[in-house]
């Protein structure tokens, strides 16, 4: 591993590694943890879903980049919300209002928390990354960018962090700049001076690549972005929940994330934005909840966080969200990163033991998953062929349309790992990749 | 190996996918249409020439897709080639009853399209199949010149 690799290791993916040893929680019950060692197998046991059936074989997931999939303790949180505390926040003055506004403030700080946040009014409730997304380009870009001004984006983008810049630059004039990607599927950060201009206002980037794997190095990113004046946002969707990231020793201004790919509800999300931001920024949404009084013609608006949360929130989410971050802090981040990648390195070593066979993203660190190309069989056809085995492979552009381009391929078949995920499974896709390679040529 | 696969994945379709029929440029075409498929990112480009009569005298295609969406464009082509406006209509109705109707006996008159029934067992596979005949289909209404055709409209 070179120095440069090291750093990039030691600075962005184990951020405040602090093994933790794990005492048994009573809400958690069967995962055994002694000192860094869990006991993966008996994690499984914590989803239900992973007993279930495919096409008559057992399930193998491989498609937590774009859902993970739910522990018990996370379903019991949203049963318990909708059995003893389910009511409107903020507004009821009886029993249920008071247990379920705590409740869901409480989510708050745990995410705060969780991401190493100043505080808990630094964290916004959204319905996941995209919406975190917009908000910015919506409530911050809407009041702070005027035409001629720089965002800068990368080539690897979700369709999320690009999309929503794309409408801000037909509203306001702003171009949008991008930071290529080399052939290895990494950032080609020697263009950075080049594009890192004073016009720049904010360096929007994804921090783990959901269809190369890639690893950014988040914290130099920021650093480089500040010495220009730029704000920044890392869209965090697969890395959050994979490892530990702390918003302050990153030195982000706004990180975005959801709460499905950790293990928590779909429709909650978060927005993290530094307070002295987050204080700056007009509403986005008006109704119910973010206001203080309304008049006919006018009214005035609460502070942040909740003046961009109007309308009932989703309660139940936010709390099923805490309810994930516990059960993942219960692991440990550090154990699970570990984990992950070395499935991932496994799975783009084996992988590469295929006939014309094109694995993308770079060979050494990366998240936990694995996109490649068959000449054999088209994305599609792989991915229909490996569900009859029970196989769940994604197959398709994984809303990276641009970076599918960048590699003259029109999309890639994508296994994406989560802590449940075991090396026996991959075992288990290659010999069903090699049956696909044998039935297609 | 797996029945449903079998029948999906029939031998004539994994011939059609790996020599494609009719696949090339049509340099006096009337009518070019780009149909894609943005979910997974196939597109097919269909060239046809009409007859007198408003037939089609001939119809080639190039691009690139899945096994299902490139089959599906070869034995359309080798089928639809010498048909009239209203033969093509009328396949494509059939031909959709094929691959969405799980009852539906296939009609003689679809022939070798026939081989797509599996489809049907897959309904993600469906526009697969369909997006070639969605460029048909346009080039008749088109008449001429260029059209794009895409299987989620916008």
């Amino acid at each position: 591993m070179s120095a440069a690799n090291r750093t990039l290791r030691r600075a962005d993916c184990l951020l405040r590694i602090k093994w933790r040893t794990v005492v048994h929680r009573a809400d958690y019950g069967v995962h055994k943890v002694i000192g860094s060692t869990v006991d993966w197998n008996a994690l499984r046991e914590d989803f239900p879903i992973l007993r279930e059936q495919a096409h008559g074989h057992p399930l193998i997931y491989f498609d937590s980049a774009a859902t993970s999939q739910k522990p018990r303790p996370v379903i019991e949180a949203l049963r318990n919300f909708y059995e003893h505390q389910n009511a409107n926040v903020h507004r009821g003055l009886h029993t249920l209002s008071s247990r379920a506004t705590e409740a869901y403030e409480k989510a708050r700080k745990r995410v705060a928390e969780y991401i190493g946040a100043a505080s808990a009014d630094e964290i916004v409730f959204t319905r996941g990354t995209t919406e975190s997304i917009n908000l910015v380009a919506q409530a911050w870009a809407g009041k702070f960018i005027r035409e001629g001004d720089v965002i800068l984006l990368t080539e690897m983008e979700h369709h999320s962090n690009l999309v929503p810049w794309q409408l801000l630059a037909e509203r306001t004039g702003a171009r949008l700049r991008f930071v290529p990607v080399l052939d290895d599927g990494t950032l080609d950060l020697a263009q950075l001076p080049k594009l890192l201009t004073p016009e720049v206002r904010l360096f929007a980037f994804t921090h783990i690549s959901n269809s190369l794997g890639t690893i950014n190095p988040v914290a130099e990113l920021c650093e480089k972005a500040h010495a220009v004046g730029a704000l920044t946002l890392v869209d965090a969707a697969q890395s959050v929940g994979h490892l530990t990231i702390n918003v302050r020793e990153v030195g982000c201004d706004f990180m975005a994330f959801s709460g499905h790919k950790m293990c928590g509800p779909t429709g909650i999300g978060a927005l993290y934005a530094r307070k002295e931001i987050l204080d700056l920024m007009p509403p986005w949404h008006g109704g119910g909840e973010m206001i203080v009084s309304v008049a006919l013609e006018r009214s005035t608006f609460k502070k942040a966080p909740h003046r961009f949360e109007a309308g009932t929130p989703n309660i139940a989410g936010a709390i099923g969200l805490a309810a994930a971050i516990d059960y993942l802090d219960g692991i440990g981040r550090a154990a699970i990163f570990e984990h992950d990648s070395q499935l991932a390195r496994y799975a783009f070593d084996r992988l590469n033991e295929l006939p014309r066979m094109r694995v993308f993203g770079p060979a050494g660190e990366r998240g936990a998953l694995v996109g490649f190309v068959m000449d054999a069989a088209h994305p599609h056809d792989l991915t229909t062929f490996a569900d009859q085995y029970g196989l769940a492979l994604r197959g398709g552009h994984h809303c990276n349309q641009p970076l599918m381009r960048r590699f003259g391929v029109s999309g890639t078949t994508r296994a994406s790992f989560y802590f449940y995920n075991r090396i026996e499974e991959i075992d288990r896709m290659i010999e069903i990749l090699h049956k696909a390679a044998r039935f297609f040529s | 190996m797996i029945p449903e696969i079998e029948e999906l994945y029939q031998e004539v379709i994994l011939d059609h996918s790996r020599r494609p029929r009719n696949f090339g440029e049509l340099p006096d075409a009337a009518v070019l249409v780009h149909g894609d498929n943005p979910a997974c990112g196939d597109e097919i480009h269909l060239a046809v020439k009409f007859n007198g009569g408003g037939g089609l005298e001939d119809i080639k295609f190039t691009g690139r897709g899945c096994a299902i969406s490139q089959a599906s464009a070869s034995l359309m082509t080798m089928k639809l080639k010498g048909k009239s406006r209203a033969e093509v209509m009328d396949m494509l109705q059939a031909f959709h009853e094929l691959v969405t109707n799980d009852t539906s006996e296939a009609p003689q008159s679809l022939g070798d399209l026939r081989v797509m029934k599996g489809v049907r067992n897959f309904p993600q596979r469906v526009k697969c199949a369909m997006l070639p005949w969605r460029a048909v289909e346009q080039a008749f209404e088109q008449g001429a010149g260029e059209a794009t055709v895409s299987t989620e409209p916008a």
